[in-house]
């Protein structure tokens, strides 16, 4: 006893001698030369104490080098030095104090030293209190993103020191915030961590609610009452809170209560026992019932050859013996009500956000669907036909942008040619098909439909012989590469913004047309009352055409608006095609704020139905489907009805 | 006192026997009764041929004769196979269990026995509880009659919510359509309780009758699908020989006039609706036994498209063009995608009938809606009037 005593004391002397050195690294290197050739995770922390005590300015370098494997021991007098490249022969030797060449040596008389991943973590949170303060801001960030990702204890107090001396706001700022996290977790004193949490209520970031949700974690126990040291969330009832199996087995884990006899159990029990095809007087062919079986065991347990059932009166009395009750892991009631309290105010916060985000993703949703369905409401409108090789158009929309993309390798050039290629590829499969089947099917909408239909399987089946039937990529100009992130939650990429835009646009396009324009009070008369406006003069087959085409060339537009975020397969078209029927249907024939209000109404929908079950997109689609069935009840001709003669009957 | 609508249409008898000859010329030459000239994978493709007619004929009614274009019939059709489909699949994990639980050393309870169908059944899907749906899944007539019932109600309610709005055109078909999707959707999910995508499976086995090879099972399922489309047939033909028939016609023709007459338009085609989701929903049931498997893929709206394009092939309005397009077109289809059709090489590329085969489909299917609006049938009248003349 004495000697360790001893030992001890002569162990602190030598400590104390190393620090009261202030000696240059290579000697502090040298007396520890041992521990620092095979250092591990506990023999470091000495040594690098010691470096630091030595207030050398060359600490930062050596331990980066340590780090990064470029510090080498000369084997003939186990001096440290770095090496920079160590390929070279002879190796340079650089000092390891003055950074300045200190000669060469062969490899064979060199050993590099490779501390273990353990060491290297405990080098770099010492190096991050060098890098804090260091010149170089990239460096002091650097450092911040590093304790961000690993904190650790003996951050905190490096933080304090450096913020009052930081030059920058904004990385001030951020020193502060992260002090702050860092005292939520690490911090002794109360009253500080309690200032700590209340400074972030409303905070919505992420980091946040990682540093918070555990202090809220808690675990169900149970005792004969509550003991005073216990930081309680709640009281628990048997039937509320907690279950009754829950509450017995939790009894039986805390060894309060015996074990229940489990089917399992009593099964394996009863195989146990078999006898001559009997167990205890029953034969074995006749146990085929639950009750049966209940009373071959109890006929054991009878005899003491297994242990008796649990009977419910004494699980009952176990229960009422004990309480139950959730408790905070974390002690401090202060802490965990103040981070209860700023919990609540970030989910009011997050709640709002995440409705604000939601209504984001309904717009581009529906900015899609109004795309996909505008040319087929015009159509629609204007001549009364389905035209389900619509789908197919968008279809050639994508494989044209596509194509455009392997002839031109610059993709904002090869986007710029693309949309009006797209447009005019489009308008005139859609000016062929007019002129080639659909005028000879005048008011037979149905057969329009049937034929339209064989089309459309013909062209896809075209596209999967000419592409293939692997997906085509899109890919979008890296200007419209990731997205536009307001916080943690509300964001919004920048191909959807493009979308929007792009929807916007042919809204205003089309309303310009089909109002201000010649064209469109052609294509309005010609909806309206083809035989009138016939004898006024226009001619409905040239109206009929440049219709159909244009409706068309926009879903080919559409098509590559589409591809950008998708990828483009034959079965692209067919994958809106009933979203844009629908489209169409709910928000009134032949208008164009008819199909806005479809579409706005369609996506958002959409939208809101995966809100309440994100798990299940198919459940979504199938409740707005069913939905829209409905709709259709009270508004058969759609949101927005033609009124009058234009209505038809 | 008036004819029987038998002698007024003399097509009805002659179909029947030639239904009747074809059966039994199958039999004769199949492996399982006769000289084995036929093999039993065609005589099941035979027999679910006789199925797609029989629905086919369903979709002539609802559309060739009153005008409905329905493109959701498909859905009657999954679902009458999926009702059929549950008894078959339950029954058969039953026999299975109970035969591996034999040799355990406690004789099975029959809560065990749930436990172990449901694991077998559901463990796919990740879940071993029986959904309620399959309640009453061990009972044959009850799920047979659920083939009946539960297509038959979703028929009606929709039909019912659809006419009474006056849905009609092109809104309705779109409607149907919806509603298909919607179907096909909700059995996607892997817990709508019919084990999602992956369908009910090793349904061409009988409960029962595992003794029995497959040879003799095609043959009893050839035998059941033509005796249900000689059924349906007549029933169909009865129908429409009617003052009934007469109605749905003119509803077709114009719907509004029927309406001033005093007629229940709502009324009429609700019951037509319903009646051909019935047979639709027979059919599938005898499909799917031969078919081995059914999965939501089945109901997607393409089915039902399709189903409206052989009907208008063989020409709609008459009942044999119904049974003639959906032969001529499911068979012909079979025979050029199996990819025994030799490859035309053109020199400079090579026509490949796999790949080609819908574009000449499409592409037909479009010239004989330009140029034979009437069908495959519409020929086959003027051949006999020529005939008469």
């Amino acid at each position: 006893m004495f000697r360790i005593l001893i030992a001890t004391v002569m162990l602190f002397i030598t400590a104390l001698s190393v620090s009261a050195q202030s000696a240059d690294l290579q000697t502090i290197l040298q007396e520890n030369s041992k521990a620092v050739e095979r250092s591990s995770r506990t023999t470091i922390s000495p040594i690098l104490d010691a470096l630091l005590e030595s207030e050398s300015t060359n600490i930062s370098t050596l331990l980066e080098n340590w780090q990064s494997k470029k510090l080498w021991m000369r084997k003939s007098d186990g001096l440290f030095f770095f090496v920079e490249n160590s390929d070279a022969d002879p190796i340079e030797l650089i000092d390891i104090e003055s950074n300045e060449v200190a000669g060469t040596a062969d490899k064979s008389d060199l050993k590099e030293l490779r501390p273990n991943s353990g060491v290297r973590a405990v080098m770099a949170s010492t190096l991050v209190r060098f890098q804090l303060i260091d010149e170089d801001q990239i460096q002091r960030t650097n450092a911040l993103t590093a304790i961000e990702r690993d904190p650790d204890e003996s951050h905190l107090d490096v933080l304090r020191g450096t913020i009052a001396d930081e030059p920058v706001t904004a990385i001030k700022t951020r020193m502060e915030r992260l002090e702050r996290l860092l005292t939520i977790r690490f911090d002794k004193d109360s009253t500080a961590r309690v200032d700590a949490i209340t400074h972030f209520a409303g905070d919505t970031n992420i980091d946040v609610r990682a540093v918070l949700n555990p202090i809220l974690a808690t675990q169900i126990k149970t005792a004969k009452e509550i003991p005073e040291t216990e930081n309680v969330a709640q009281r628990l009832s048997v039937g509320n809170g907690i279950t009754h199996d829950a509450a017995y087995q939790l009894l039986v884990d805390n060894n309060l209560a015996p074990q229940r006899i489990t089917t399992k159990a009593r099964d394996a029990a009863l195989v146990a026992n078999i006898a001559d095809g009997k167990i205890g007087g029953f034969d074995v062919a006749s146990l085929n019932t639950e009750a049966r079986r209940i009373e071959a065991y109890q006929a054991l347990a009878s005899k003491e050859s297994v242990p008796p059932f649990i009977t419910e009166e004494a699980a009952q009395a176990a229960l009422d013996a004990h309480v139950f009750y959730d408790a905070y892991i974390e002690q401090d009631s202060a802490v965990t009500d103040a981070a209860r309290n700023t919990v609540r105010s970030i989910n009011t916060r997050v709640g709002a956000f995440q409705v604000a985000d939601l209504g984001l993703d309904a717009l581009s949703l529906a900015s899609i669907y109004f795309l996909a369905a505008i040319g087929l409401a015009i159509t629609f409108g204007v001549m009364g036909v389905i035209n389900m090789a619509h789908g197919e158009f968008i279809m050639i929309g994508a494989y044209t942008g596509y194509v455009a993309q392997q002839l031109i390798p610059d993709y904002t050039l090869s986007l710029i040619v693309a949309l009006p290629l797209a447009f005019v590829v489009a308008f005139g499969a859609g000016v062929a098909l007019e002129r080639l089947v659909i005028r000879h099917l005048m008011h037979r909408p149905l057969e329009t439909l049937l034929a339209t239909f064989g089309i459309s399987i013909a062209l896809q089946q075209l596209a999967k012989n000419i592409f293939g039937t692997q997906a085509r990529p899109l890919t979008s100009p890296a200007w419209l590469d990731g997205a536009w992130v307001y916080n943690d939650i509300v964001s919004i990429s920048y191909i959807r913004i493009a979308i929007f835009v792009l929807a916007l646009l042919f809204f205003a396009l089309l309303l310009f047309i089909l109002n201000r324009t010649r064209l469109g009070l052609e294509v309005r008369a010609v909806t309206q009352n083809p035989r009138m406006a016939s004898s006024m003069g226009i001619n409905p087959d040239k109206i009929n055409m440049l219709t159909f085409g244009l409706g068309s060339g926009i879903a080919g537009i559409a098509g590559v608006a589409i591809g950008l975020f998708g990828q483009v397969t034959s079965e692209l078209g067919s994958n809106y095609i009933v979203q844009s029927f629908m489209t169409v249907v709910v928000g009134g024939v032949g208008n164009i704020w008819g199909t806005l209000a479809g579409a706005s109404m369609i996506g958002g929908l959409q939208k809101i139905i995966e809100f309440f079950n994100p798990s299940n997109t198919l459940a979504a689609q199938t409740f707005m489907i069913i939905f829209i069935i409905i709709f259709i009840q009270f508004r058969p001709k759609g949101i927005i009805a033609l009124k009058g003669r234009a209505a038809g009957d | 006192m008036e004819r029987s609508f038998l002698i007024r249409q003399p097509s009805v008898l002659i179909f029947i026997g030639l239904l009747a000859l074809f059966t039994i010329g199958a039999t004769i030459l199949s492996e399982g009764f006769g000289l084995g000239l036929i093999s039993t994978s065609f005589i099941k493709t035979l027999g679910k041929t006789l199925c797609l007619c029989l629905i086919a004929l369903a979709m002539d009614l609802v559309w060739g004769y009153c005008g409905i274009l329905s493109l959701g019939h498909f859905a009657f059709f999954g679902l009458g196979g999926y009702m059929i489909g549950m008894w078959l699949m339950y029954a058969r994990t039953e026999q299975i269990v109970i035969n591996s639980l034999a040799n355990a050393p406690l004789p099975p309870t029959s809560g065990e026995i749930r436990d172990a169908i449901g694991s077998q059944i559901f463990g796919v899907v990740g879940g071993s509880e029986i959904p309620t749906i399959w309640t009453f899944a061990h009972s044959f007539p009850i799920q047979l009659t659920l083939v009946v019932l539960v297509p038959g109600l979703l028929a009606l309610v929709f039909g019912w919510l659809a006419f009474r709005s006056r849905v009609t055109g092109v809104y309705l078909s779109i409607l149907t359509q919806a509603m298909t999707l919607a179907l096909a959707l909700y059995l996607f999910q892997n817990d709508s309780g019919l084990r999602g995508n992956n369908g009910l499976s090793g349904l061409q086995n009988i409960p029962g009758a595992s003794n029995v090879s497959q040879d003799t099972i095609s043959i009893w399922f050839l035998w059941a699908s033509a005796l249900a489309l000689g059924l349906g047939y007549l029933f169909a033909a009865w129908l429409v020989s009617g003052k009934f028939g007469s109605v749905i016609r003119a509803i077709r023709d114009d719907e509004t006039r029927v309406r001033y007459l005093g007629y229940s338009v709502e009324a009429y085609k609700l019951v037509v609706f319903v009646i051909t989701a019935v047979i639709a929903a027979i059919a599938g049931a005898l499909y799917y036994p031969q078919a081995g498997i059914i999965n939501p893929a089945e109901i997607a709206p393409i089915a039902s498209i399709y189903l409206a394009v052989w009907v208008a092939i063989g020409g709609r309005g008459r009942l044999y063009g119904a049974i003639i397009g959906a032969a001529f077109v499911s068979l012909i289809s079979s025979w050029f995608t199996s990819g025994q059709v030799p490859d035309v090489p053109l020199g400079f590329y090579t026509v490949k009938w796999v790949d080609w085969w819908l574009v000449l489909l499409g592409f037909g299917f479009v010239l004989v809606t330009l140029y034979a609006p009437k069908g495959l049938g519409g020929l086959f009248d003027r051949l006999v009037r020529r005939q008469d003349a």
